[in-house]
């Protein structure tokens, strides 16, 4: 069944006059209704971002209802949930922890993905009102917003992201092509190889049943 | 992690009861000499095997049981959004059975009936269409053969050898002949307006998974598949539409394909920010990073695959790939990459496909170094782990495509390692 069972009668009703007759034919005109629902993503510069609006202090109570099951009361991770929080100056470090606040270049991407993937088990179904809140809560524990910053379509360009200019184009290649010479085939180091590591010291590996 | 053979035979089941009971009915020296399996009757060469009617869909050998696909649970939160492993050291040739392609899903695996399926193309174009699964199969389609390789294969070894074997440290990739129809054929009959530069492709499944990808290459070579291997895609690969996006990493590759949006910019979602960019030892990440670089793994022997015949001939074999063409040699040294030949190329060599090499030779018994080194059709080098860590750190997570070592044992096991 279709989760619109409204816009599924519609276009029953109205596909003859939907057909199209460029290129093979083949397929019919979407509806704006059709369209409308399922064309929810969000871009960087706030296109397709609804109305309505949320700040922390609501985002909180549906986080602790909603999200905190997995993500932590403070977004730090349960198990190996994604840590939501903190990571700030760790990218450098052994172990980066890679959060909205720490890693993530874009307001948009956190309001798309809330929206389109979350709760998890539950897509899809946050009002737009709890997305904003859920969003501004996300901001807040990441020291990115106060706590009465009302976020919405209008105030979503005052929010600065952190790591926004952490990203740089693909480098690649940036190992040996043939175009620095032919790989050595013969005495290509001195000495024998040395074993440096085993995997068996880890001893991580699952067993073959 | 020699894999046992634990089925019992029905020749030795009988053998035993002769032995009980009825020993005395074969006399010991009447018994011919020579390997029973020769010298003695089979189940199978006797009595009847199973009619045309019951196997309607016909499955592997009892005895292939543990060809099959493992994951490893420590390393996702839940196993509705994981991944696993191809077992590619059970695998010959370069076509992967449909039912041990790796599988990587966010929000399990979506059960979805194709009468109820439909793709939308929407947004920069003259006219946004809607597609049933019956008027895609009216476009001309296309057969190719392509490997899939998820970004992060290999990723558990940017820091050092952690896993036992090449099904976990190079199994999630896999390499399937689609039928589908040329995107290109799609965007047409929708009309791609001025001003169009991206498409995104978006899944059915509970994760509505999205990625961003350049009309360039999505007038070029991706498909909209609707089967693999001549069969319906499998339901944990997508079925019944996914998307084809070759030599580009696995993640593109957007299952449950029920919506492409034509866009001017990138849409920078969750899986093009948070994951899949490649963090550098400098604290900045690589984005867009697509390709799939020349690599090269050797399957057998390797640590889940033991030589078990003692020294003498012996055959090496493994797997190579690009992203970015074919791959036009496979160096192998057996001594720790001092020392390299090459390998012998069987079988179809296409671009962004897996390539099947062999090296055959004569094992004296001493310990081994076993690498493979493969170069593409581009000229790309397939790296050292140690040169790739020297440009990029231990932190990018994605893209490792580092020579990878198997030390064999006098005893002909093998095991991961790293050498000098």
């Amino acid at each position: 069944m279709s989760r619109f069972p409204e816009v599924a009668a519609l276009a029953l009703i109205a596909l003859p006059a939907l057909a199209h007759a460029e290129g093979l034919g083949l397929g019919r005109m979407a509806t704006p209704d059709e369209i409308a629902a399922w064309d929810i993503d969000v871009r960087p510069d706030g296109a397709g971002l609804p109305d309505g609006s949320g700040n922390a202090i609501d985002g909180e109570e549906i986080y602790a209802g909603k999200c905190a099951y997995c993500h932590g009361d403070f977004g730090e991770g349960i198990d190996r949930w994604p840590v939501l929080a903190g990571g700030q100056g760790t990218l450098t470090s052994d172990r980066p922890v890679k959060t909205v606040g720490s890693y993530w270049p874009y307001l948009s991407t956190v309001w798309d993905y809330v929206h389109r993937a979350m709760p998890f088990g539950e897509a899809q179904s946050l009002g737009d009102d709890e997305v904003y809140a859920i969003t501004a809560y996300l901001l807040y524990m990441n020291d990115v917003i106060e706590d009465d910053f009302e976020l919405s379509r209008e105030s979503f360009g005052d929010v600065e992201m952190p790591n926004a200019g952490g990203f740089s184009r693909d480098a690649r290649p940036d190992t040996a092509t043939l175009s620095q010479g032919e790989p050595c085939m013969t005495d290509c180091k001195p000495g024998p190889a040395r074993i440096t590591m085993t995997a068996r010291v880890l001893d991580v590996t699952p067993d073959a049943e | 992690m020699a894999d046992s053979k634990s089925v019992p035979s029905r020749r030795a089941l009988m053998r035993g009861a002769l032995a009980l009971g009825g020993a005395a009915a074969i006399p010991a020296s009447a018994r011919a000499a020579g390997d029973p399996a020769i010298t003695e009757m089979q189940d199978w060469n006797q009595y009847l095997g199973d009619g045309v009617d019951a196997r309607p869909y016909g499955m592997p050998s009892e005895y292939e049981a543990d060809t099959v696909r493992r994951d490893v649970p420590w390393l996702t939160a839940d196993p509705v959004s994981s991944v696993n492993f191809t077992p590619l050291h059970k695998l010959d040739g370069i076509i992967t059975p449909n039912g041990l392609c790796f599988e990587r899903h966010h929000a399990g695996i979506a059960e979805i009936d194709p009468a109820e399926h439909r793709l939308m193309i929407n947004g920069l174009v003259d006219r946004p269409l809607v597609f049933t699964m019956e008027d895609i199969k009216r476009f001309p389609r296309e057969n190719r053969l392509y490997f899939l390789e998820c970004a992060a294969n290999s990723g558990m070894e940017w820091r050092g050898a952690q896993l036992n074997g090449c099904q976990f440290t190079h199994g999630m990739v896999h390499c399937v002949m689609y039928t589908g129809v040329p995107l290109r054929h799609l965007l047409e009959e929708a009309g791609i307006r001025a001003g169009a530069k991206w498409i995104m492709p978006e899944g059915a499944d509970a994760s509505a998974m999205t990625r961003s990808i350049p009309m360039e290459k999505a007038l070029d070579d991706c498909l909209v598949a609707f089967a693999m291997n001549g069969e319906a895609l499998r339901p944990e690969q997508g079925y019944p539409l996914r998307i084809v996006v070759p030599g580009w990493e696995g993640n593109m590759w957007v299952k449950w394909l029920r919506r492409i949006e034509v866009g001017d910019q990138p849409w920078h979602h969750r899986e093009e920010t948070s994951k899949y960019t490649d963090l550098m030892a400098n604290g900045t990440a690589r984005r867009f990073t697509w390709e799939m670089d020349v690599k090269s793994v050797i399957t057998n022997p390797s640590p889940q695959a033991p030589i078990t015949h003692g020294k003498g001939h012996t055959v090496l074999t493994g797997l190579a790939w690009s992203g970015r063409g074919t791959v036009e040699r496979v160096d192998v040294s057996l001594d720790g990459g001092r020392n390299w030949r090459a390998a012998r190329i069987d079988g179809p060599r296409l671009p962004m496909a897996l390539h099947r090499f062999y090296h055959e030779f004569d094992w004296d018994g001493s310990p081994l170094l076993l690498q493979s080194r493969a170069i593409d059709s581009d000229g790309n080098v397939q790296p050292t782990k140690d040169a790739l860590r020297a440009v990029r750190g231990e932190n990018s997570i994605y893209h490792n495509n580092g020579i990878q070592t198997w030390h064999v044992l006098k005893t002909g096991e093998a095991e991961n390692v790293e050498v000098s």
